[in-house]
């Protein structure tokens, strides 16, 4: 039988590994927000005449939008980005790009948002997520009741959601630097949806360990964990996997518009999986063994080990 | 065994109604004619009004002005002709305008935002009779004012005397559009005063502070009047406002977002592709993986997708991009019900159990685990209506929408559709040589 709670120093620290660049990323850079909560414009423009991005620049420039940011994409528009302007002033622009320029602009999307609602929708975001995690430390807490210490079981799944929105968030972070990924509304909705799974996760095998606790003998808390993870991990895998093929077929084929939302939801799914069973119940074991000290000394021990089979 | 025969018939029936209802999908059914798309996808404007309300008529409440206001969008956006339009009031001072397939947006943004507030105006006279002179030197314009019906109170009058009557016409002479407006009882008699009163003077029609007018009164009139001077499209535009009435206090958009319908098109072929693919795999996964009780599941699959989009037709639900991807989502997550049932029925005959009492067994203790995981996703769906209600991305709200019904709906097919069929395969000794074969070679 493969020991899984035996290896959970082991599984702490890959998840450090993971989550830490992350969060160094997140000190330095932080989110990259689109308009959805830093308040502003975007449009896409499509020119029928041949019309160069520094052109476009300049003559933003020359109009007073001295802040504008120019993107050519791959199908030939042009992703403009400036400070939230309302609809006579939208008109003036693209009466003044088609005389300055010489061409017929087609706007093919355009969004304006003013700083009253980025804000408003910025502090919701922070609320709908508090309440999700207030929610579901409750929600655990209530159905593991008939459990001794039920709050136990509730913020161990907590933790191990807080981590995988700490893995999504950080690696947004990273690809907002990166590759200027902006973070908006859906990606709140993703990361929502990924903190539902991944306790949806945790709570078939936090109910495996219920079950066959319940059903006594079996030895100890460590052994009982153990092997819950092991009968449940057919299923986690198994379903993960369904869910990781049709997000997978979405990412690469659904169309711009959701395909950082897929990419929320595939990063989200794989962590939530990893999470219920290498972080959630392993943090059962360590609670109920009140080893929290343990895990701080294990990691100089480990760089001593290797020091010394190394020399 | 009875029981399941029951259940047949009953899913034999859902699945004929959700088929029916759903196919071919552009068919009307109970009243629904095609699936309801969100902007994102047939193209169109979001909107997020704010209402300035310091400026409201004290006598009434926050909520009748918004109430009142909305009325009024909803007249304006009909008048434009613009197909489902969708206007909700949002928090205690903003509007929700969506207006799907709307093209020249500028333009309805103008004509539904506006006030429109109409008044007639004239200039008031010195002793020696020359026009009173503004600030500017020129000759200013007050509000026309006359005895009220009530003969009391000195009334403006302002479109709120207008009938909803309004209609372009074009000149007899001229052929060039006019606007001609009536007056209602009370508008005809404040007209009449002051029309007898300024008797070849000027008088001027304003629209939202703007000099619309300005004509020499030649007889008294009361009941009428024209609006000249105007382009064919400001006038219609004009039209529209004018019948829907003034708006009660000003608006200014705080949110927009244009989709492209060409954009919205190209997005959901690429989507329902991609769904079709995912879920192919998925089908394909379950029957390799799991043999017969795999390809039950499959089937299950694809009745509740029958049943999902069929619920969708009938709410309906507004299909976005992300609820279409919550609804791929949840088939995903909907399989997940079958996978937890099918392990344990293996744990269970492993444990020797003879293959009935493993179904029976293996369902029974499938429950709590289905029950206690999917809970944990409403959760989330709820707080995601909540956060999509608040600041109106109609997007977010579509996913939580589409991700609850699919869930919910998933249970429903595992526990009965599933089952029924399992159970029904075993009695008729189908699944029996298979799946303990299929047991054993996995121990």
């Amino acid at each position: 039988m493969f020991d899984f709670v035996g290896k959970r120093f082991w599984f702490f620290l890959l998840s450090a590994i993971v989550i830490i660049p992350g969060l160094i990323s997140l000190g330095f850079f932080g989110l990259k927000t689109g308009i959805d909560f830093k308040a502003g414009s975007s449009m896409t423009l499509h020119f029928s005449t041949a019309v160069n991005e520094t052109q476009l620049r300049s003559e933003l420039n020359n109009i007073g939008y001295k802040d504008a940011v120019v993107q050519h994409t791959s199908s030939d528009d042009f992703i403009v980005k400036l400070e939230a302007i309302d609809s006579a002033q939208n008109v003036a622009l693209m009466a003044a790009l088609n005389t300055d320029l010489k061409t017929t602009t087609e706007q093919k999307d355009f969004a304006s948002i003013s700083a009253s609602v980025a804000s408003q929708t910025a502090r919701n975001a922070v609320i709908a997520v508090i309440v999700a995690a207030v929610g579901i430390l409750l929600y655990i807490t209530f159905a593991f009741r008939k459990m001794p210490n039920p709050l136990r079981w509730g913020t161990c799944a907590v933790i191990a959601m807080i981590h995988d929105v700490l893995v999504v968030v950080g690696i947004f972070s990273i690809l907002g630097w990166l590759a200027g990924v902006e973070i908006d509304a859906l990606f709140i909705t993703g990361m929502l949806t990924v903190v539902g799974y991944s306790v949806h996760d945790t709570i078939v095998v936090f109910d495996r360990i219920r079950e066959n606790l319940s059903k006594g003998g079996g030895g100890n808390f460590e052994n009982v964990v153990n092997s819950s993870i092991l009968q449940t991990m057919t299923r986690s895998l198994n379903t993960s996997l369904t869910v990781l093929f049709v997000l997978l077929s979405l990412f690469v084929l659904g169309g711009p518009t959701i395909h950082y939302f897929t990419l929320v939801l595939l990063v989200g799914v794989i962590t939530g999986t990893y999470s219920s069973v290498a972080n959630a119940s392993q943090l059962l074991v360590v609670w109920e063994n009140k080893e929290w000290g343990r895990f701080v000394s294990w990691i100089p021990g480990l760089a001593k080990k290797k020091a010394a089979s190394q020399a | 065994m009875k029981k399941d025969s029951y259940f047949l018939i009953f899913i034999l029936i859902l699945i004929g109604l959700s088929l029916w209802t759903i196919l071919p999908t552009n068919s009307v059914r109970l009243g629904r004619n095609g699936f309801q798309l969100g902007l994102d996808l047939k193209g169109g404007t979001h909107l997020v009004y704010q209402a300035d309300l310091s400026d409201k008529d004290p006598s009434q409440t926050d909520a009748q002005v918004m109430a009142a206001v909305k009325a009024k969008i909803e007249r304006r956006a009909n008048g434009l002709g613009v197909t489902e339009p969708l206007i909700a009031i949002q928090g205690s001072d903003k509007i929700v305008v969506d207006l799907p397939g709307v093209t020249d947006v500028d333009t309805a943004i103008n004509i539904i935002g506006s006030t429109a507030v109409l008044e007639i105006r004239v200039y008031h006279y010195d002793s020696s009779g020359n026009a009173i002179k503004g600030s500017d030197g020129n000759a200013q314009w007050f509000l026309a004012q006359a005895l009220g019906t009530d003969g009391v109170t000195m009334e403006d009058l302002t479109g709120k005397y207008l009938k909803a009557n309004a209609t372009v016409v074009l000149n007899s002479t001229t052929n060039a559009p006019e606007v001609a407006f009536e007056w209602n009882t009370e508008g005809a008699k404040l007209f009449e005063e002051i029309t007898t009163e300024y008797l070849n003077k000027p008088i001027a029609i304003f629209l939202d502070n703007t000099n619309v007018e300005v004509a020499t009164v030649s007889a008294v009139i009361s009941d009428k009047g024209v609006i000249t001077g105007l382009k064919l499209a400001d006038a219609k535009n004009l039209v529209i406002q004018l019948n829907s009435g003034s708006l009660d206090v000003p608006l200014t958009v705080v949110q927009r977002t244009d989709v492209d319908a060409t954009l919205g098109a190209d997005s959901l072929t690429k989507s329902v592709t991609a769904g079709a693919i995912g879920i192919g795999i998925v089908i394909l996964f379950m029957i390799f993986y799991y043999g017969v009780p795999g390809a039950i599941a499959a089937a299950a699959l694809l009745i509740y997708t029958a049943l999902v989009l069929a619920v969708y037709k009938l709410m309906p639900v507004t299909l976005t991009l992300p609820g279409i991807a919550g609804f791929i989502i949840s088939v995903g997550m909907a399989v997940d019900a079958n996978v937890l049932i099918f392990e344990r029925l293996r744990e269970e005959l492993r444990a020797g159990r003879t293959l009935h009492k493993a179904v029976d067994e293996g369902f029974r203790r499938a429950w709590p685990s289905i029950r206690d995981s999917n809970i944990s996703t409403f959760i989330t769906c709820g707080i995601l209506y909540w956060f999509g209600n608040t600041f109106g991305a109609f997007m977010v709200k579509g996913f939580a929408l589409t991700l609850f019904l699919g869930v919910a709906i998933s249970m429903f097919s595992a526990v009965v559709i599933t089952r029924t069929f399992i159970s029904l395969l075993i009695g008729g000794g189908v699944i029996k040589g298979l799946s303990v074969q299929e047991v054993k070679k996995n121990v």
